[in-house]
């Protein structure tokens, strides 16, 4: 075993280091992704190591660049997209959901699309407009692409690996406020399934379920509901398509209670479909409706609002709270 | 918008071979061509126009969901296609039927597409590398351009040697160019220095509206703001298509970078099957294209170099086979399996793949006399 302490950021700069060195057509796509290393660094020291053909700096587009993406991928590389910003996704919105996600079907499975697209998202780190939305159910909603999360650098450090692996196209949706805190990564071995749900801590009253930014937040309102007396179970999704249920219904079978919580509109979201399944397929288990604990159905409201627009401790515990009532 | 100062003729509308300033580096590439080599070109333009009109009245009979029709267009394609190497990539947009013909794509395929059978339908691997049409105008130019950078990723092009190395040439119209997609593709086959064409067919129409509404400038002229040359020629001279595309493919796979062509040729027929160019458009402008049908001009051409009847009668009957061909195997296609709903929307296992298929074949089967 071997255990590293690393930053999120830096899991991922490890994770894509591995990545590219085990595979020759593993290059790197994006704005500012070179001698900068990125906005946020994730790829900070690779355009040295790997040189600008395989980290490359690209014109300004981001339907450019997934465009080329996937022409890359068709001649057999395996392109890794950085999209800046989540706000910033939406110009190659129809070369990801139209094309990427279509065309392994359209070519009948003959011509695979191993294109992964990191995408930095989410808020809490006070950025003025489009630099901290949670766009990842649109893609949760679009057949053909894979979308999963990473709440933690060990897990960031193997599923970027894993997504880079796979034949199909992987939104991969990098919580932004949790880049920086240092966790303890086990290069030797990943431990779980990319597309398997976890439950990161045991309870028996009632299950917090969310992705990404959510969950270290879900961690800590299960630390203060202990002090109340409420033991709650915590599942970190990790992947939103496909989403495993399994460890969601087993814990419901127990706990009765469930919220679900996410960063993103709850209207039509990620939480919405974990909600209408949950209450499809527990339902004689549950004792109370499955609640949801989102961002407001509003554009992401300036950065001096956010903490009122983000769910929190406060509004997680609310909902247990509610739950915990009928 | 018609022809300019600007258009590169090779061939007259009468059929003559234009001898100028303009043509000269053009002349020997098409001198070189054996008369067998000219009367392959004649042959795809016409046999092309029979299927064409086959499979619109296909549609007409309620055979297929629709056809988009390349009337008028055969000069701008087939002098192209004939102008690419066996070792290029081919990125259609949805209209090059003779250019899918040319790699060795069963025409049938297409049916099957505008039939509703399938989204795509043939590998382009094994198509001569004719990729895939691409429904949402200019999508496959970045795809193309993105292709055209693993190219020189791979280090299969700009060698020196125009017998292996490889370029990319990537079809689509005047609609498409005014896609923020087609602008994109030019920046970046600028900035990668593409082995790369792109071939802008002009046919004068995007369903119903006017060249005129997507550029105050001719075509031609737009991509020399990306840093990329531009050339316009005359689409309806199989000739000037050949000889243009074939320079400036030899140009762009030696590293000297991308190219753009604008063909000016004319959408003689509907848009689609749907349309209905009554509506919006002169008949004075249908009958100077027609005067300058690309068909007519090469037959002329053809005839005064010494081509005998009994080949026109030949490719004539050719079309008519091929018509035949077509119209039979149309009516016995069948229905698509249930289960290509689900397969490959993924390479790799999806629990909702897995769930959801499961349950629409339960669910079928759950009917009486269904035979399960």
């Amino acid at each position: 075993m071997t255990i590293e302490s690393l930053s999120m950021a830096k899991a991922l700069t490890a994770g894509l280091r591995a990545a590219m060195t085990a595979d020759p057509k593993v290059i790197l796509m994006g704005e500012d992704i070179g001698p900068l290393g990125g906005v946020f660094r994730v790829t900070e020291g690779l355009h040295a190591e790997f040189g600008g053909n395989r980290v490359m700096d690209t014109p300004l587009a981001e339907s450019g660049i997934v465009g080329t993406a996937i022409g890359l991928a068709m001649r057999g590389y395996r392109p890794v997209v950085e999209i800046q910003f989540d706000g910033f996704i939406f110009p190659a919105f129809d070369q990801i959901t139209t094309q990427l996600a279509k065309l392994t079907l359209r070519h009948e499975g003959r011509q695979t699309f191993p294109v992964v697209i990191r995408v930095p998202f989410g808020g809490h780190i006070g950025a003025i407009e489009h630099h901290q939305e949670s766009p990842e159910s649109y893609f949760a909603h679009t057949p053909g692409l894979r979308v999963i999360s990473p709440s933690n650098p060990h897990d960031a450090y193997w599923m970027i690996q894993e997504a880079i692996a796979s034949n199909d196209p992987v939104m991969f949706f990098e919580p932004k406020s949790r880049y920086w805190p240092k966790g303890d990564v086990d290069l030797s071995a990943s431990g779980w399934p990319t597309y398997a749900s976890r439950v990161v801590r045991e309870g028996t009253d009632v299950t917090l379920v969310g992705y990404g930014p959510m969950v270290s937040m879900l961690l800590q309102a299960a630390d203060v509901a202990a002090e109340e007396g409420t033991s709650a179970e915590v599942i970190d999704l990790r992947s939103l398509s496909p989403i495993d249920y399994a460890p969601l219904l087993a814990s419901v079978q127990k706990t009765g209670r469930i919220v679900v919580a996410s960063e993103a509109p709850g209207s039509v979201s990620v939480a919405s479909e974990i909600a209408a399944t949950i209450a499809e397929r527990a339902f004689y288990s549950l004792e109370a409706p499955v609640l949801r604990v989102t961002g407001f159905d509003t554009p992401f409201p300036p950065a001096k609002l956010e903490t009122k627009y983000l769910p929190d401790v406060d509004r997680i515990l609310e909902a247990v709270d509610r739950s915990l009532a009928y | 918008m018609s022809y300019t100062d600007a258009t590169i003729q090779v061939l007259s509308p009468e059929g003559t071979i234009v001898e100028n300033d303009t043509t000269a580096p053009y002349l020997p590439l098409v001198t070189k061509l054996s008369d067998a080599e000219l009367q392959e070109m004649h042959r795809q333009m016409v046999v092309i126009r029979r299927f064409d009109i086959e499979a619109a009245n296909l549609q007409r009979q309620g055979q297929l969901a629709l056809w988009i029709p390349s009337l008028g267009q055969e000069a701008a394609q087939v002098g192209s296609g004939t102008a690419t190497r066996p070792q290029d990539h081919i990125f259609p947009a949805y209209r090059e039927h003779v250019i899918a013909r040319m790699r060795g794509v069963d025409l049938i395929k297409i049916i099957e597409m505008l039939r509703g059978l399938t989204h795509g339908g043939w590998d382009p691997k094994a198509s001569n590398n004719f990729h895939l049409y691409s429904v949402v105008l200019a999508s496959q130019a970045l795809h193309s351009t993105g292709y055209a950078m693993g190219l020189t990723l791979d280090g299969v092009t700009a060698t020196g040697n125009p017998e292996k190395d490889e370029a990319v040439i990537v079809y689509f119209g005047d609609g498409a160019s005014s896609q923020g997609d087609a602008s994109e593709a030019l920046v970046f086959a600028a900035s990668y220095n593409t082995p790369q064409v792109f071939f802008l067919q002009n046919n004068h129409w995007a369903i119903s509206v006017p060249v005129t509404r997507q550029s105050r400038t001719p075509l031609y002229k737009r991509p020399s703001g990306f840093g990329i040359p531009g050339v316009q020629i005359d689409g309806n001279d199989v000739l000037a298509s050949y000889a243009v595309t074939r320079t400036v493919l030899d140009e762009a796979r030696a590293g000297q970078g991308p190219r753009f062509i604008e063909a000016l040729t004319y959408r003689m027929g509907a848009h689609t099957t749907s349309d209905d160019p009554t509506k919006y458009r002169d008949d004075s402008e249908l009958d100077f294209w027609t005067a300058h049908d690309p068909i007519q001009r090469f037959d002329t051409f053809l005839r005064a170099k010494g081509a005998e009847q009994s080949f026109f009668d030949s490719i004539a009957e050719e079309g008519e086979d091929l018509a035949a061909d077509i119209r039979a195997r149309t009516l016995t296609l069948g229905v698509p399996q249930t289960s290509e709903i689900f397969d490959h929307v993924y390479t790799e296992a999806h629990t909702l793949m897995d769930e959801q298929s499961a349950w629409l074949a339960a669910f079928e089967a759950s009917f009486e006399g269904s035979g399960a």
